[in-house]
């Protein structure tokens, strides 16, 4: 038996989520055998973590502070070993401007795009760059705050008119947004899962929005008005694809223990494009890992156990 | 509904280092600790078996007699079993609907309306319709243009809902010339009215008005009413006044949800009544709200910029601001909790996605101080938001390219505007048809009452 201590909550805008996943996963820990220290992460954490001294830490945090590598630091200034990916990589997958560059650079696809911060709009005149911006993406125009995790704040803009409030709302969330071209299509998640140290795919799920073409992303996690197919109908090829890109991403941007990758796959041309990486993706009893993990014959306490295993055998 | 993203953020507005107001939260504070336990102990030497018993579903008439009290204080004549002792007012909004709605059928409602009423609507599955307000309240001619638009498509509503006095969340009071049209307008068609006044004594200006039930005497206005701004929102007490027949169907909606509210509250409340004059507690909260109010609005309109525009309430507890249209202000919400401070983002008084722009502020929950400062770190996102945009469509910081200011109040200076709470427009959606017309309550015509109000 081993002591766990499970962090969850915090103070990001995915705060409730976090607390669902936190609850979970401790009840897990539980029923897997070892002690569970919950630990809702506030001003106290690294004094809790220096008088609880548990063997490892399993991040349930989503959002600001604990998927941007903030709470990941921490723990490796305390010197508790802890699930997912490292500082670095969470730093990567938290800015999806850095993610998508790095993407670019490897000549991996992901819808063209233009990210910048609000000093550029304010001191350097970056809105009159914003006709040539919108030639080159065409409309619609996805407009999205960089650091943001959930759905809060991102935007489409269908005319020129419409793209300065959708700034203005991502601004709201991050100092960095980027304007990306809208990719039209299929809807999929590829969540990755080291199993005896090697990452391999599970079984790809994809958000069916009961509206088509409906432009509004919030709506689209709504209870009710997504349905989520797992393993997604796909064709052999697409879907080998569409897990080798979600692979390659994982190793590009240096991901351990697990992480869900978000591709489109493009109606009219039939291209795949990663739109970003989540360095810990939801464990809800809705969330998209556990969906795949338990299409691939792993029950929550076992995706659980695997996510743990390596962190204890440090 | 709100959307699970909205549920989140305001779920972080409770966290005890943002300076909320958002909160719809009387001043407890004020309540003298040594009248409670002086209170308290009376009930436990009096009627101590009584208040730890079941009562009868209807409620205590010791607790009625309070409550006629009560609304004679607003101008209401009106018998024991007349009433219906609930839990909280919120009780009362529930079991209208479990006692009139089936799903599919249309609720009228202001637009904005109480977020509170927005969820059980929902969870009813009624189509809600609403209608604009201006300064005067619901609008009237919308109403009627809104009710023939329902009767050429075969659909009657099941009740409009409203709150005349100080309303939740636009601050604004309806007119005495509207309140007898909208009476009228119940009783020619033939309409209930759920009129929810829960802050009708908490007047800070202006004189009072009468409440539709006393203009309509009782015949089709169903009126709720609660001690939680007049005394505790603890005890969880609120009570309806009714037309008999839907009375009688709100009493077996009550059995079914918990049998009777709480026996020891309104043993309580009924010692509170019977200690002394419970109006001037009612004074002494009415002077601390008046004296928030006017921190707020004089905060607002030093704050405030000038493409912002807010109602100026003679009561109750809410402020309702409008941004510019270009700004979403659940969007806003997040930038302003990073600055600790926290508002309702009015997506959350509609059910059909308006309200974008604007934002309800409470005035009773926190003391001076923290109004000053919350409408100061409020100001300033918002002024950020509206230099951005500014910057962004090239007019220059902050100026031009924004919708028209509201006019400034002549008298104080300060902007005093009427909200047009609703956005764009009150147009009527194109609504399915209802294949459950013929269970649609219809109350007996009774004979009609000379003159009113």
């Amino acid at each position: 038996m081993s002591r766990i201590a499970v962090l969850k909550g915090g103070r990001s805008l995915e705060r409730q989520v976090s607390l669902k996943s936190g609850a979970r996963v401790e009840d897990a820990v539980a029923r897997l055998g070892h002690e569970v220290i919950s630990i809702d992460v506030g001003a106290d954490l690294v004094a809790r973590l220096d008088a609880e001294r548990p063997d490892a830490a399993f991040v349930a945090l989503h959002g600001r502070d604990g998927e941007d590598g903030t709470v990941q630091e921490l723990l490796e200034v305390v010197g508790i070993p802890y699930t997912g990916s490292g500082v670095s990589a969470c730093i990567r997958m938290a800015d999806k401007v850095l993610a998508k560059h790095a993407m670019r650079d490897r000549e991996i696809p992901t819808p063209d795009f233009f990210a910048f911060s609000e000093t550029a709009f304010k001191e350097l005149g970056a809105a009159q760059a914003l006709p040539a911006i919108e030639e080159r993406l065409q409309f619609p125009i996805v407009v999205k705050p960089a650091g943001q995790g959930s759905a809060l704040g991102i935007k489409f803009a269908r005319t020129p008119a419409d793209i300065p409030a959708a700034l203005v709302a991502a601004f709201s969330y991050d100092r960095k947004v980027l304007l990306e071209r809208y990719v039209a299509g299929r809807d999929l998640a590829v969540s990755i899962l080291d199993q005896g140290g090697i990452p391999r795919p599970l079984p790809i799920v994809e958000a069916v929005p009961e509206q088509e073409d409906f432009y509004d992303f919030e709506s689209r996690y709504e209870i009710g008005r997504t349905r989520f197919v797992c393993p997604a109908a796909l064709d052999d090829a697409v879907d080998a694809r569409a897990s080798e890109l979600a692979l390659e991403v994982y190793a590009l941007l240096g991901c351990a223990g697990f992480a869900r990758v978000d591709l489109m796959l493009e109606r009219d041309t039939d291209e795949l494009y990663v739109l970003e990486a989540n360095a810990i993706p939801g464990l809800t009893e809705t969330s998209l890992l556990p969906q795949a993990a338990d299409a691939a014959g792993i029950g929550f306490d076992a995706l659980v156990a695997r996510i743990l295993e390596p962190v204890l055998a440090r | 509904m709100k959307s699970s993203a909205m549920r989140d953020l305001m779920a972080l507005t409770e966290r005890d280092d943002v300076i909320s107001l958002a909160g719809g939260l009387p001043d407890t504070s004020s309540f003298p600790p040594e009248s409670y336990a002086s209170l308290m102990r009376t009930v436990a030497s009096e009627s101590c078996a009584r208040a730890l018993q079941y009562g009868p579903t209807e409620g205590f008439s010791l607790l009625k007699r309070c409550i006629i009290e009560v609304m004679s204080a607003e101008g209401m004549e009106i018998d024991t079993d007349e009433v219906l002792v609930t839990t909280g007012g919120q009780q009362v909004i529930d079991l209208v609907c479990k006692t009139l709605i089936d799903p599919g059928d249309v609720i009228v409602a202001e637009a904005p309306t109480y977020p509170g009423a927005v969820p059980t609507f929902c969870a009813y599955q009624a189509d809600v319709v609403q209608v604009t307000m201006d300064r005067d309240g619901m609008r009237i001619d919308e109403l009627r243009a809104t009710l023939d638009e329902l009767d050429r498509t075969g659909r009657r509503p099941k009740f409009i809902y409203t709150v005349p006095n100080f309303h939740n969340p636009a601050g604004v009071t309806m007119s005495l010339e509207r309140r007898r049209e909208l009476v009228r307008i119940a009783a020619e068609r033939e309409l209930l009215v759920l009129e929810d006044n829960p802050y009708g004594l908490l007047r800070y200006e202006g004189t009072p008005l009468p409440t539709l039930r006393s203009l309509d005497g009782g015949e089709f206005v169903i009126y709720a009413s609660t001690f939680s701004k007049i005394l505790s929102p603890g005890v969880r007490l609120g009570w309806a006044a009714a037309p008999s027949p839907v009375l009688q169907k709100m009493n077996i909606g009550k059995q079914s949800a918990d049998l009777c509210s709480s026996s020891v509250s309104q043993c309580f409340v009924a010692a509170y009544f019977d200690s002394g004059p419970w109006h001037d507690y009612v004074r002494s909260l009415i002077e601390i709200y008046r004296r928030r109010r006017d921190v707020m609005l004089d905060s607002l309109a030093e704050q405030f910029p000038r493409e912002a525009e807010w109602t100026h309430p003679e009561g109750g507890l809410f402020i309702w601001a409008t941004m510019p249209d270009y700004i979403d202000t659940t969007d806003l919400l997040a930038r302003a909790l990073e600055q600790h401070v926290a508002f309702v983002p009015g997506r959350a008084a509609f059910v059909d996605g308006r309200g974008g722009s604007a934002m309800r502020l409470n005035f009773s929950g926190v003391d001076e101080d923290d109004i000053r400062e919350g409408i100061r770190r409020i100001a300033e996102v918002v002024r950020e938001q509206v230099d951005l945009y500014g910057t962004l469509t090239d007019a220059g910081a902050g100026a031009g390219a924004v919708p028209q200011s509201g006019a400034a109040d002549p008298v104080t200076g300060r902007r005093r505007t009427a909200p047009a709470p609703g956005g764009p427009s009150g147009q009527l959606e194109p609504s399915a048809g209802d294949p459950d017309l013929a269970k649609i309550l219809r109350l007996p015509a009774k004979r009609k009452r000379a003159g009113s109000g």
